[in-house]
């Protein structure tokens, strides 16, 4: 068992998507939460198989692209600093803050390191006791176990050159506001496979009862997602709104409890801002009180960031579901992964770069 | 978001004060932290992401999807649609 190639069976998917093709008898409007699984299904073109009765609207679950301007400003302030190395994911790079980017600090001599962990940080921090080692502490609850260890092994280890800009967002918060809204359009949820690897999916439950919305876990493999896809339709064709696990091989409803207790003693909740969506209550995990010191906010004066967005881009629409993004006029022309005015033209699970790529219009 | 690699674990070093192992993602062989996986032994394979281990995989349940996905979908219809 490889667990990823056998959920690649062509016949299997083929075979799915005939029978969503048979049970569906009216138009459905789904919503994957998760960018990877947007990149997923236009790699695979799954959006092209599906019957015409469903349309799958893309989510904000693109860390990157959520990460409110304000912080990436910061991030690009605190970057240019000559006493400081700042270490990133590298999604983060190109994403446009209001005059410049972590790659441009990088072109002027900044010292802007691409990780593939955030333990590599606090390694960077220990070989270099003379700088201040800053890590862009972004993503969803997927990401926040791998920043918490970070965040608890400094500490353990004492490392005093390390801290960290955070902007960790929640799922559930998110999925209020949108189904909250009033232009809301989504039927049923693909929860996000990999938040709920570490959240599980209990918390959805009150949602899925409160907004009369089915929610269905759902996976990366091509066949992952037509179950969930399969599942979510048999629900909203059936008129049930429960929450559904369509991979269990990875999910539990528990979700991994350890990774939680470790989360809730590093983080806190907070409000948080959305990129193009605004303030979403308690949306987000700032640092707990006891790990203040490692706050990036704390040990740099940011106060005087002052921010200004692209008039053009029409992210906050997209990342809401409201709009694709061929119906922003600078798609594809002014708006380029090379050139981009908005981090989902970015981001490897940005809605603009998947259609960029796999070109849809 | 959120990408995550099934990896095998080949070998487990709790030295740096952390759990971390080497994983093996087809071949390749990187470090991974395992310290939210108490009971993760050698030859579990994990879901990985930046650097640090989600959950162990289970195979029972994998196959039973598969089982269950045989089961239901219409591939045959879907075959006869095709001609074949």
């Amino acid at each position: 068992m490889q667990f990823t190639r056998e959920f690649r069976d062509s016949d299997l998917v083929k075979g799915m998507l005939a029978k969503i093709r048979r049970s569906v008898t009216r138009p459905w409007v789904l919503m994957e939460i998760c960018g990877g699984q947007t990149h997923s299904i236009m790699r695979y073109g799954l959006d092209q198989l599906l019957p015409e009765e469903i349309e799958l609207v893309h989510g904000p679950g693109c860390p990157v692209c959520v990460t409110p301007l304000e912080q990436i400003d910061r991030a690009l302030d605190i970057a240019s600093r000559p006493d400081v190395i700042f270490a990133s994911f590298g999604d983060m790079l190109r994403v446009p803050g209001s005059v410049q980017d972590l790659f441009s600090i990088r072109a002027r001599g900044g010292q802007v390191k691409v990780v593939y962990a955030p333990l590599d940080a606090v390694r960077i921090a220990q070989e270099n006791p003379d700088k201040q080692v800053v890590f862009f502490a972004i993503g969803f609850e997927t990401t926040a176990p791998a920043n918490a260890v970070a965040i608890l092994q400094a500490q353990a280890l004492g490392v005093k050159n390390f801290s960290v800009l955070v902007s960790q967002v929640r799922v559930p918060p998110a999925m209020h506001a949108i189904l909250g809204a009033p232009q809301n359009r989504v039927q049923g949820f693909l929860a996000a496979g990999h938040v709920c690897t570490v959240m599980g999916y209990w918390e959805y439950e009150p949602i899925a009862a409160q907004y009369q919305t089915p929610i269905v876990v759902t996976g990366f493999e091509p066949l992952d997602l037509v179950y969930g896809i399969q599942m979510t339709v048999e629900q909203l064709e059936r008129g049930t709104c429960e929450v559904q696990n369509a991979y269990p091989r990875v999910v539990t409803r528990d979700g991994n409890r350890a990774a939680q207790s470790m989360i809730a003693r590093v983080f806190k909740p907070v409000d948080r801002a959305w990129r193009g969506i605004g303030v979403i209550p308690q949306s987000g995990w700032g640092l707990s009180d006891a790990f203040a010191e490692f706050d990036a906010e704390k040990r740099f004066d940011v106060s005087h960031i002052q921010t200004r967005e692209a008039q053009e881009c029409i992210a906050g629409k997209i990342l809401q579901g409201l709009a694709k993004p061929p119906q922003c006029p600078a798609f594809g022309v002014r708006c380029t992964p090379e050139n981009p005015l908005g981090a989902p033209m970015v981001s490897s699970e940005g809605a603009c770069s998947a259609f960029y790529r796999y070109a849809r219009q | 978001m959120c990408l995550g690699i099934p990896g095998k674990i080949v070998a487990i070093d709790a030295s740096s004060g952390l759990r971390m192992c080497k994983m093996d993602f087809g071949g390749v062989i990187r470090e991974a932290c395992i310290e939210s996986l108490p009971d993760a032994r050698i030859g579990d394979f994990t879901i990985v992401h930046a650097g640090y281990a989600l959950n162990i995989l289970s195979e029972e349940e994998a196959n039973e999807t598969l089982d269950l996905l045989r089961q239901i979908s219409d591939v045959d219809e879907e075959l006869n649609s095709q001609g074949m």
